[in-house]
């Protein structure tokens, strides 16, 4: 276009620029200020008190777990409804909706969906009751059986989560020219040979999309884990809330905030390097 | 030539069967990850209308017995649920607002126009996806305490907004770029100023996609339980309440606010699912 008015594009991103900057960067600079400060005063008081809390280490612990069962779960899931979909001809747009509807589901949703699952009452049990595998209710949410409740929690995770890496996997699946493949098949490729030498390698940039913004969100679970677990399991952000909340200490809370963008900045960062992309196909 | 008869003969059902073998295969595969997102729905539909009793009922049997509407009414007329449903709608139709446009100029700006400084915008906005925003919930009660925003719909959908608005910006980036630059300097040349090019012929094309990505910021906001909870006392929305009222409410209670979480966003999905792939195809690229 014309360049008579140069201000034009300025004037247009202004507003956003403007809103960011007041309500993303500053309260971002706010957190990290309120986390390494005491009284006015840099410290690291705050950081102390979290890392010496009695939940610390088992918050830290629980939330790199599930995060490390979670996210190559749903890849793996979107890879195969990604491959299984490209085989369907009619029928494909209602399968992918199906497949899509946890989009639009909220992670306390979630976590009460699969409450009505796992509850002793629930459908779990009365289906393992009904095939003689259990005797009476088992509880499997409970403190006293953490292996279960990180396993329910994980499960919730996957049935909510996945639906987003499979849009992005399977939009970078349609971008794949079919020349490749043909080519690969002519060739006389297999098709495990074909999927990992030839659809892997060009969908990289859809996979480190998913890859950082399943694990960022991964990161912060809370509500599937407060919907199944209550204060069982604790998580990071679930600490963050208790103390803003419970024990009105906000600045724990700016320590444990910053604690979580500092690995979620790891991760992007770790992604970004370990799946090298053209920096022409980055967001 | 009877011997070539009777291999051919033998051949192909042997690989018709293979080949139906894969299909069956294939749908089965389908029809189960189908049925791994929709059970567990119904499964809490089922709980939500069951109420008290089809809660201890045991052992269940998955089929809707005894169901009716009454739980949920009366789940609808606990004190509280639909001042925070509305106040959920209230949140949502301000992140719409602002996100669209806020982000829906800026979108523009990225698809039609070179100017420095667009890739550090572009940064400032891959950015927030990096963050877990909703941790800026934190240091904001302070400032929106001092504002008079704190515990208002007004300030949880300004922090909503954060977070809807870098993808509306992104997305509509991609909407942009798909209406032809051409119609547009056409209607230049008929005599039309920038701005009437842009409300005559560049909107109404666009309109589709931007009402798409409003729907998604519905979405997000809609769902959003962190920053709702830290930044609400009274007003809360439909998430935060839930959180709140969690450990005290019955069971049946709860599987009616899960269901009431999820009815509006699946029709949502519904009506845009048409773009999902193309919005999050251009958004990943």
């Amino acid at each position: 276009m014309t360049n008579s008015r140069p201000w034009i594009p300025y004037l247009l991103i202004l507003p956003s620029v403007a809103f960011l900057a007041l309500l993303f960067v500053v309260p971002l600079v706010q957190t990290i200020w309120l986390a390494v400060s005491d009284n006015g005063a840099p410290s690291l008081a705050n950081a102390e008190r979290m890392v010496t809390d009695i939940n610390f280490t088992r918050s830290v612990k629980n939330t790199f777990l599930l995060t490390i069962a979670v996210v190559p779960v749903q890849i793996a899931l979107a890879l195969a409804m990604g491959t299984m979909v490209a085989k369907v001809g009619r029928g494909r747009e209602t399968i992918l909706w199906i497949w899509t509807i946890p989009l639009g589901i909220s992670d306390l949703a979630a976590g009460l969906v699969w409450l009505s699952i796992l509850q002793n009452t629930g459908y779990l049990n009365s289906l393992l009751f009904g095939l003689g595998i259990i005797g009476r209710q088992a509880s499997w949410l409970s403190y006293q059986t953490p292996v279960a409740l990180f396993l329910a929690i994980a499960v919730a995770e996957i049935w909510r989560g996945t639906a987003i890496v499979m849009v992005i996997i399977v939009a970078g699946l349609n971008q794949v020219p079919k020349e490749f493949k043909e080519a690969a098949e002519i060739f006389g490729a297999g098709p495990w040979t074909r999927f990992w030498r030839i659809t892997l390698p060009l969908i990289r940039p859809a996979l480190q999309s998913a890859l950082i913004l399943r694990t960022v969100l991964a990161f912060e679970v809370f509500a599937v884990v407060y919907a199944l677990g209550g204060r069982n399991f604790p998580v990071l952000v679930g600490e963050a809330y208790n103390w803003q909340n419970q024990n009105q200490n906000y600045s724990v809370a700016a320590a444990y905030a910053v604690l979580i963008m500092i690995i979620s900045l790891a991760a992007t960062l770790i992604y970004l390097k370990a799946l090298k992309v053209d920096p022409e196909r980055l967001p | 030539m009877t011997t070539d008869t009777i291999s051919t003969a033998a051949d192909t059902p042997k690989a018709a069967g293979f080949v139906s073998s894969r299909r069956w295969l294939l749908w089965s595969g389908i029809a189960a990850l189908c049925a791994w997102v929709l059970v567990p729905i119904y499964l809490v539909a089922l709980g939500a209308l069951g109420g008290r009793q089809g809660v201890y009922i045991w052992p269940k049997t998955g089929l809707p017995t005894g169901m009716s509407l009454e739980p949920f009414i009366l789940f609808l007329k606990t004190e509280g649920v639909v001042q925070s449903f509305l106040n959920s709608l209230g949140a949502a139709g301000i992140t719409v607002a602002l996100s669209i446009l806020l982000g829906a100029p800026a979108g523009y700006a990225l698809a039609r126009y070179d100017f420095r400084g667009k890739d550090s915008y572009r940064l400032l906005v891959l950015l927030t996806r990096a963050f877990p925003l909703a941790i800026l919930a934190l240091p904001l009660t302070v400032s929106f305490i001092r504002l008079g925003l704190y515990d208002t719909i007004l300030g949880v959908g300004l922090i909503h907004t954060v977070l809807a608005l870098p993808f509306a910006a992104l997305v509509t980036q991609g909407i942009f770029l798909g209406v032809p630059k051409e119609l547009e300097e056409a209607a230049w040349v008929f005599g039309c100023t920038r701005i009437q090019a842009f409300f005559k012929i560049v909107a109404p094309l666009a309109l589709p996609g931007i009402v798409a990505t409003a729907v998604f910021a519905f979405v997000i906001s809609w769902n959003e339980v962190f920053a709702a909870s830290v930044l609400t006392v009274r007003n809360r929305t439909l998430t935060a309440y839930l959180l709140t009222v969690l450990s005290e409410s019955p069971m049946h209670y709860r599987f009616a606010g899960g269901l009431m979480l999820i009815l509006p966003s699946v029709v949502f999905i519904f009506a845009v699912r048409r773009y999902l792939f193309a919005i999050w195809g251009i958004s990943s690229k």
